[in-house]
This record gives structure tokens, sequence and C-alpha cells, in this order.
């Protein structure tokens, strides 16, 4: 239809839309918030989606086994009151029974196998194994909190004061970076293992043992720095936005500014940050273990049952490759998760 | 050099220096603060041997004048007294006797980590999706993600356990293969791992499509201008790797039985031999300093674009 030049207006634009347009005009899908999209991204890409199911599987399952297990990490099997040892318990093969449980079983009871056999000193060693997991995911975990709250508290700090804080605080992490990070753990876990025993002795965190104690006083002095200077650089580019500058005007203080404003908006970063500081701090967790700084016999870790393993190497090598499995898949799939939600979440992070 | 290169590198000196310093004042520090004093484990002895043995050692002198003291003879003449434990022996010879094996350990690991991790990870830049590229780094993934003293025990357990084909002990003939194994594994897995991302990042550039169309053969391509460009971040690896095999030898000493530093310096901690446990960790320490030191420095020099700030 060819149109003629006119100088009337064309009426059709102004007109009130009809029932039809406006179903036209609805959206087919519902909207997305940031979060949705992310879980989205995220459950598409098959391995972290993977990993993030085997992390779940080991989770739940070493905090639910011990509740029906009928063995439990510390009782040394062999050992009765009042009865000479029964080194027949000792050094079990898997689904193996001891001297007094065989008789038992042909008596017509039925026992419980042993599904790993036991260790050195008689015991179950599959519930030693869960305990271990379950140990060495809280150190990881309790490990990457501190390290969240003080790194983030003081990289908040720095990169909203700017100026001189800044500086004394950057100078002050430049040197905690720097410093070689082993070798300083393996020292502070040295002595702390022995100035804290005496302290702790009678209050409710002797049962957590000195060694756990100052390995998360070591993650507390020494590993904040990467994430505090993460969060330094987020809100230094953050604290520009005209939004800071709208509620600066409107009379708010700083401490309201970082907590409403500056740090949610730096909340996917530190989310990733701090899900790819927990393997690493199994990691540390199970080589202090491994060099006997981690925790406190009998209370097993995954490090210190792979310590233990290698005085019976030749004889029970499968006793060093369960927790050298269980570890290595613990991290590995923490690790891919990780990086599938930084992919998913702030793919500009992505080196 | 221009002035702002030179201005960077004095200020890297000066951190590095103040580095040092911290970690033999904090090492100080920290060893000191530890109750009972080195003579503990020691069977019960007189008060006046414990007196005559403090006043041998200068441990009845105040704090800040021991730490003088230890600061002067550590920084002028690498002096970190004798040994608690090994009677009649300086730290810094026993330092010393360790170092060889740990060095040869530890600089054939970092060879062999750099030459493979370099040549997979072009490679698998070069065949990128292919099945190579795959494998390529369905492996890396995993020997980055073991703990060194797993990857040691399994290596012990295959290769000397189950097919007896190579020796536990580090102190036999061939003994030391598989500790460099262990420790050069993970740093080639990460090397290889770098030096994949950076080529791949490399030969997206519009220099190398420049040289394609220019007719410059492929073998040219890869090895003038593209391998040369993506080593450069490989450069800054070279600190972490140190420190990694630094630290990374501890254990693997202990697991093969190899008469190295590491394995001195895990006793000298259950044997609460001071001296031994600040020296070693000092030596160490300045070592992996120095190499961050040296590898920051070349970046910026190999590559001028960096910025200095």
């Amino acid at each position: 239809m060819d149109k003629k030049f006119t100088m009337h207006i064309d009426v059709d634009p102004f007109l009130p839309a009809s029932e039809e347009d406006k179903a036209y005009m609805v959206q087919m899908r519902p909207s997305s918030t940031f979060f949705r999209d992310g879980v989205k991204r995220l459950l598409k890409n098959r391995v972290a989606t993977v990993s993030f199911i085997i992390i779940i599987i080991i989770t739940l399952s070493s905090l639910v086994i011990p509740l029906f297990w009928p063995y439990s990490y510390e009782t040394m099997l062999g050992v009765q009151r009042l009865k000479p040892v029964d080194a027949s318990y000792n050094n079990l093969a898997p689904f193996e029974y001891g001297e007094t449980e065989k008789a038992r079983i042909e008596a017509g009871e039925s026992i419980f196998p042993h599904v790993f056999g036991t260790d050195s000193h008689g015991r179950d060693y599959f519930i030693r194994v869960v305990y271990g997991t379950r140990i060495s995911l809280a150190v990881g975990l309790f490990a990457s909190i501190i390290v969240l709250i003080i790194g983030m508290t003081i990289g908040s700090i720095a990169g909203y004061c700017g100026g001189k804080v800044d500086l004394i605080i950057m100078r002050f992490v430049d040197i905690i970076y720097s410093l070689p990070d082993m070798l300083m753990v393996i020292l502070l876990a040295s002595v702390l293992k022995q100035t804290l025993g005496p302290v702790l002795a009678g209050t409710a965190l002797e049962k957590i043992g000195s060694n756990v104690i100052s390995l998360f006083i070591v993650f507390a002095v020494l590993y904040w720095v990467g994430m505090s200077r993460l969060i330094r650089g987020q809100i230094l580019s953050l604290r520009e936005q005209e939004y800071v500058l709208a509620s600066k005007a409107a009379g708010a203080k700083g401490g309201w500014i970082i907590r409403k404003h500056l740090l949610p908006n730096c909340i996917s970063v530190v989310i990733i940050s701090t899900a790819l500081q927990i393997p690493s701090a199994i990691f540390t967790e199970s080589y202090l273990s491994f060099l006997g700084l981690g925790v406190n016999a009998p209370m097993p870790s995954l490090g210190s049952l792979a310590s233990d393993a290698l005085n019976g190497l030749s004889s029970y090598p499968y006793r060093l490759i369960i927790p050298a499995v269980v570890i290595s898949l613990i991290v590995l799939s923490l690790n891919l998760f990780g990086d599938g939600l930084r992919d998913a979440f702030d793919p500009k992070l992505r080196t | 050099m221009n002035t702002k290169i030179l201005l960077y590198i004095l200020k890297r000196i000066g951190l590095a220096i103040l580095t040092v310093w911290v970690v033999i004042t904090a090492t100080f520090f920290v060893m000191h603060a530890v109750p009972g004093g080195p003579f503990m484990s020691e069977k019960a002895i007189s008060a006046t041997a414990q007196e005559a043995l403090e006043a041998k050692y200068g441990l009845d002198k105040p704090l800040m004048e021991q730490y003088v003291t230890y600061l002067k003879d550590v920084v002028t003449r690498f002096d970190f007294g004798p040994s608690l434990k090994q009677r009649g022996r300086m730290v810094i010879d026993i330092i010393g006797d360790g170092m060889k094996t740990s060095a040869k350990l530890g600089v054939i690991a970092a060879v062999i980590a750099a030459a493979f991790g370099i040549i997979l990870g072009a490679w698998a830049a070069l065949r990128r999706n292919k099945l190579i590229d795959k494998i390529i780094m369905v492996l890396t993934t995993a020997f980055v993600s073991m703990p060194s003293f797993i990857m040691g025990s399994l290596l012990l357990v295959l290769f000397a356990v189950v097919w007896t084909i190579l020796p536990a002990n580090g102190a036999e003939s061939g003994g030391l293969i598989l500790p460099i194994v262990t420790l050069s594994l993970y740093p080639m897995a990460y090397i290889t791992r770098l030096t994949r991302s950076s080529m791949l990042d490399v030969l997206g550039q519009d220099y190398i499509r420049t040289a394609k169309a220019k007719g410059v053969s492929g073998s040219k391509i890869i090895f003038g201008h593209a391998l040369k460009n993506s080593l450069i971040p490989v450069i800054t690896y070279f600190g972490p790797m140190l420190a990694y095999i630094v630290t990374g030898s501890l254990v693997v000493e202990q697991i093969f039985a190899v008469p190295g530093i590491g394995r001195a310096f895990v006793s000298s901690i259950t044997n609460r031999d001071y001296p031994m446990v600040m020296g070693t960790t000092i030596v160490l320490a300045v070592l992996i300093v120095v190499m961050n030191l040296v590898s920051d420095i070349l970046y910026k020099v190999v590559d001028p674009r960096i910025n200095l700030e």
C-alpha cells in the first residue's frame, strides 16, 4: 500500500492498544534474577554439576554414616576391659573378622563387616576414613570462613578509606604476601602446637585439639592477604559509582555504605574465592597432618591417615590409597566446582 | 634501561630485604615463645647443669640482646649457631650437607618440569580441542589436584612395592628418580596449563596472522613468534615453582628417605632443635624470596609493555 504524502496526522498509533496488542507485548518468559541466571549457567556446565554432586555425596556421607555405623573411630576392637589385648583384631584385611567375632558368627550371630579392615591398633578403618573426611572438610570450611571474615574486613577498610590507611595496610599485605607461606605455616604450627596445649587444657576448645586451633590461627594470620587484596580492588572500582555518591549525598556514613552498597556488589567475587580457598585449606591441613603437625591423635584426618599408612606400606597399600583417593577427589571436585562458579557468576575473573 | 624500571627494581629489592628481615625476626621470636626451652626433652638435669648449658648457648642473656647478636651473626657470617641435637656441628654445615642432595633433586625436577611443561603446553595449544589436547588437560588437572605427599606415596607403592623396578630408598643408586618425578609432576602440569593458555592467546594475535599472510613457514611462526612470546607469563611461575619444590621436598624426602635438607628440617622440628629449625627456615625463605625477586624483575625487563605500577 503506497502512502500518500499528507499533512493530516495518522491517528492509528495514538489509539489505545487492543487486547490483542497487549498480549503481543507481554514478555514470554518471566524476568530472571542475577542469581537465577548464574545457577542456570552453572547447571549447564556438566563438569561443575558432577563435581557439586560428588561434594554433596561425600559431605553427606561423612555426616550420616557415623550415626548408624556400629564402630567408632577410636575404639580399639581388640582391647576389652580386664582382658589381655586380642591381637587378632590388629591389621585385619577388608571383610575379615577377629577371633572372638569369628566365634560369635559360628554361634549364629551376624556381625557388621569391617569394610576396609582395621588399622594397626585394631580400629575399624572405614569409619576412620569417614571421620577423617569429616574433619578435613570441616577444617577446610572453617579456615576459609576465617580467611573470608578477616580478609573482607581489612580489604574493605583499605579500599574504602584509601589514602594513608590504604597505603599502610597494603604495605603490610605486601610483606605477608611475599613471606614463604608454607615455611611460616610449619614454623607457627610447630610452635603453637606446644604453646597452646597447656593454655587450652580444661576449656571447651580442648576437645577440638590444640593442633586444629593452631591451624586456624595460622590461616587467620597468613592467608587473609589474598582475599583482602581482591576485595580492596573491587571496592576501589565500586566506590567511584554514582549510587555511592548519591548515598553519600543523602548523608550515609562509611560503614553503612560499605555494608549496604559495596560488599553486596562484590559478593560473587567473595563467594567464588572462598569456594576456591576451601580446597587449598584442605591441602594445607593434609600436608601438615602428614608432617605430624595436624590434628591430635586419636582423631584422624585424611592427611594423618595417609601418613600413618606409610609405615605398613608394603603389606597394606590400600590403607594409603583410600585416603589418597578421597583427598584428591575432594580437592579436584572443589576446584572444578569453584571454576564453574566463577565462569557462571563472574566470567570477568577468568584468567 | 630506563629509570622507571630501575626504580621498580630498587623498590622490589627493598621489599625483598624487608621480607627477609621479617622472616628472621619472626622466626627468632616465635621460636623463643615456646615454653620450656630447648632442653626440656632431655633427661632431667640438675639446675646447675641447666644454667651451664644456657650460659654456653647464650640463652641466659636478655631476649633483645640475644636477638641483636643472632641477627648480626646471621647477616654478617651466615652463622646460625651450633646445633643442639647433633653435638659439635654447626647448623650451617648441616644445611650445607643437606643442600648438596636437595639442590640436585630440586634443580633436576625444575628443569624437567619446565622442559616438559613447555613442550606439552605448546603441543596442546597447537592441537586445540583434539584428542591429545583433551588427554593432556585431563592429566594435568588430576596432577594439580594431588598433594605432593600423595603423589609420592602412590608412586612409591606402584614402582617400588608392586612392580619393584625402582628403589624406594633415596640413598641408593637410582633412588633419586622417584623423588624427582614426584616433585616435577605438579609444576610440570602447572606450566603445561600456563603455556597452553598463553600460547592460545598469542596465536590469536594480529602479528601471527600477518606472519601467515606474508607466507612465513609454520615452524618459524611457532618457534620464532608464538612460543617466544607465550613464554613470558611462564617466567612469573619460576618463583612459586621453587617455593613449591622446597616445601614439597620436605615431605618427599621424608617418604623416600632422601638425606637432604627437607628431612633434616622435619626431624629438627620433631626433636626441637631450635637453632636448626631457625637456620633452615631462614635459608629456605631467603632462597624463595630471591627467586621471586629474580622472576619478577625478569618478567618486567623481558616485556616492557607490562605496567610497572
